[in-house]
């Protein structure tokens, strides 16, 4: 299991296209996959459930991984947090 | 015995509206609440069934969001587009959708509570935030689930309402206006709409009964409920009793006996008294009401309004599904010809969702969206080519308000012959290509437009409404929608006249044509084709037959000199008065 903690760097935040980006990543691989924030635990691989989450420039999340691919879907989407959603 | 106004001025239970289709319908009502999203929270036996409802909701949601993605497709980059893609995505969402038919098979709950409760759960934690940062996500959350809901309903729909109903609504769109004309409704009555909304023009061309603009009857009617529609004067009577039924029954059967008389006059041409013969050509809206077209003794199709494919198909249609349509459509009608509009989209025929315009009527629709919507707009020209072999086929272009828009659109015509060319398609090398005159800019510059084009046809609804700037399906301006206004009519004077100065023909499509009281007029005003109603027809028919050319033609000469509308008004009705002629409401 994998577990890292993230920081939202972009201006408009966690919106609707980065929560469909994260969801379609998160869909290629076997591992589960969650975001918990303030307490809330999502599962990162429900559209709704990232959608819904309110994650502003500067809130910090903990991403969990947990799986036989989870090395390479962590990779992929920290990745993605870390480029500010490639709004930068 | 009592007259109408007799009996309206007695009645305590009578809810007025307009006229929208005429006829007189007597029924048990079904009350149908789209607007308000009402769940049914009852419980289920069969959890099979729920699941598979479920299942073939969220597969029509989807289709239903393709549809409008194509058509919106080039307008809607990046953003626009991934708020599109994650509605879709919440339809294929693994941890929602497992929620929801594990709760279907623990709870047995309707599914469309299961659903409503579920997508709830996640639009609360939503509104703890601060709401402009999540307003846009929680509107679009809020839009999958009412139609994942409206999707699971409408089976609901389908399944209770039964034969010989009347619809009380507060709006209908073409879309619910098929599913119950399935359903051999009797009559419809809405809370909204005028005379030219889609419930009155499809009503009067499925030949129901329907009074439109009525404010509250959604809320003075209740289910199970007997109503009469009398379409003639716009009234609805409430539970009615003993001496309104009787009365009303006699009314109907005395309409039912003219009509019968009215529909002998199908082979007779629709000639003046001085020999000018009128051409009555038919709208047509549903595929099904074909039958309606002949046995009113239509020549031929002016005005045949694609839209309805649309609606019709959940799916955006082929090239070859279009192909198939048109063609059975030309030979259905040959020898006669069927005049093809162009899918006349945005407005308010067909609303894009998450494409809000503020002024929809002064924004992307008809030929603008056509031609921002190049490959939609080919697969309709390359099919109506295809369609074209009889070649009684001529097609329309809607909305047209520049030379430029009819320009590029002859430009893609040619483009799509050329293509069929090189694939060896066989089509009508001539197909006769006109425009809907029904912008203002248009009807200004008719010379010019008709220079461009084989053909012109007055669509006197949107015209209408772009000359008075009055919007048609708004209730607390409908009077000033005047469709004898002397602008109106010296308009139709100068686009009659225009055409016919370049030789091309003119026709009216508009619902005026069917308007029994604006018939002389028109045949007055030069006009020698009308399309209209089918079921409008053997009327317009009746009243032709009686007028002389050159009387009708002096009565348009005064009407042009007047300054309002009462004044043409008063002087039709003393035409009507003069040439004995009785409008169908005051015959039965």
């Amino acid at each position: 299991m994998i577990e890292k903690i993230v920081k939202i760097c972009n201006k408009a935040g966690l919106h609707t296209r980065p929560s469909a980006t994260i969801v379609k990543m998160a869909a290629k691989y076997e591992s589960d996959f969650y975001i918990t924030k303030d307490g809330m635990n999502i599962n990162g691989k429900s559209i709704i459930g990232v959608m819904t989450l309110a994650a502003e420039m500067g809130s910090e999340l903990k991403l969990t991984f947990d799986g036989p691919d989870e090395e390479q879907a962590a990779k992929e989407i920290i990745n993605y947090f870390n480029r500010g959603f490639d709004e930068l | 015995m009592k007259n109408f106004s007799q009996i309206f001025k007695e009645a305590d239970n009578k809810i007025a509206g307009l006229a929208a289709a005429p006829g007189i319908a007597i029924a048990k009502v079904y009350l149908f609440m789209k607007e308000k999203l009402v769940i049914n929270q009852g419980t289920i036996t069969d959890v099979i069934e729920a699941q598979k409802n479920l299942e073939e909701a969220l597969t029509k949601s989807k289709k239903e969001l393709n549809k409008i993605f194509a058509l919106a497709a080039e307008k809607m980059e990046g953003t626009r587009a991934s708020i599109f893609e994650a509605q879709l995505m919440i339809l294929d969402d693994p941890v929602l959708k497992s929620n929801i038919l594990k709760r279907i098979e623990k709870e047995k709950k309707q599914p469309e509570f299961i659903v409503h409760d579920e997508i709830s759960k996640y639009q609360r934690r939503m509104s703890v935030f601060s709401e402009s940062y999540m307003n846009e996500r929680a509107h679009d959350i809020e839009d999958i689930k009412n139609r994942i809901i409206r999707n699971l309903q409408k089976k609901g729909w389908e399944s209770q309402i039964t034969n010989n109903m009347i619809i009380i609504s507060d709006t209908l769109t073409p879309a619910d206006m098929i599913l119950f004309s399935r359903c051999n409704v009797k009559g419809f009555v809405t809370d909204h709409g005028g005379l030219t909304s889609h419930a009155a023009i499809i009503s009067r061309s499925l030949n129901i009964p329907a009074v439109v603009g009525t404010h509250n009857s959604t809320s003075k009617i209740e289910d199970g409920d007997t109503v009469i529609v009398d379409g003639f004067h716009g009234y609805v009577i409430v539970n009615p009793n003993e001496e309104q039924l009787d009365f009303f029954k006699r009314k109907a059967k005395k309409l039912t006996e003219l009509q019968q008389g009215l529909l002998k006059l199908r082979d007779v041409p629709a000639e003046t008294t001085d020999g000018r013969e009128i051409t009555l050509m038919a709208n047509v809206d549903v595929t099904g009401e074909m039958d309606v077209v002949f046995t009113n003794g239509a020549k031929g199709i002016g005005l045949y309004r694609t839209e309805q494919i649309l609606d019709e198909l959940i799916e955006f249609p082929t090239e070859d599904e279009q192909t198939k349509i048109y063609a059975n459509l030309s030979s259905r009608i040959y020898p006669d010809t069927v005049t093809i509009r162009a899918f006349d989209i945005g407005g308010d025929k067909f609303k894009i969702l998450d494409f809000t315009e503020p002024n929809p009527f002064l924004g992307l629709r008809g030929i603008r969206l056509l031609l921002k919507n190049k490959p939609l707009f080919k697969t309709q020209i390359r099919a109506v080519l295809r369609a074209s072999k009889e070649k009684n086929i001529y097609f329309m272009l809607p909305m047209v308000s520049t030379i430029f828009e009819v320009r590029e659109a002859k430009a893609l015509i040619k483009e799509c012959k050329e293509e069929l060319k090189n694939e060896n398609i066989n089509f009508d090398k001539n197909l006769k290509t006109g425009i809907m005159v029904e912008v203002p800019s248009a009807a200004v510059l008719i010379e010019q437009f008709a220079r461009e084009v084989d053909f012109l046809s007055i669509g006197t609804n949107d015209l209408i409404q772009y000359l008075i700037a009055v919007d048609r399906g708004n209730d607390l301006v409908a009077d000033l929608y005047q469709e004898f206004n002397p602008a109106v009519i010296r308009t139709l004077y100068h686009i009659i006249n225009g055409s016919y100065k370049e030789g091309k023909t003119v026709s009216i499509c508009g619902e005026m044509a069917a308007d029994t009281l604006a018939i002389p007029l028109l045949v007055g005003l030069g006009l020698t084709v009308l399309s209209l109603s089918p079921t409008t027809i053997p009327y317009a028919k009746r009243i032709i037959r009686t007028i002389s050319y050159s009387n009708a033609k002096q009565l348009a000469e005064e009407c042009l000199s007047f300054s309002t509308e009462k004044e043409i008004i008063e002087r039709i009705e003393r035409f009507f008065k003069d040439n004995t002629i009785t409008r169908t409401r005051n015959i039965i």
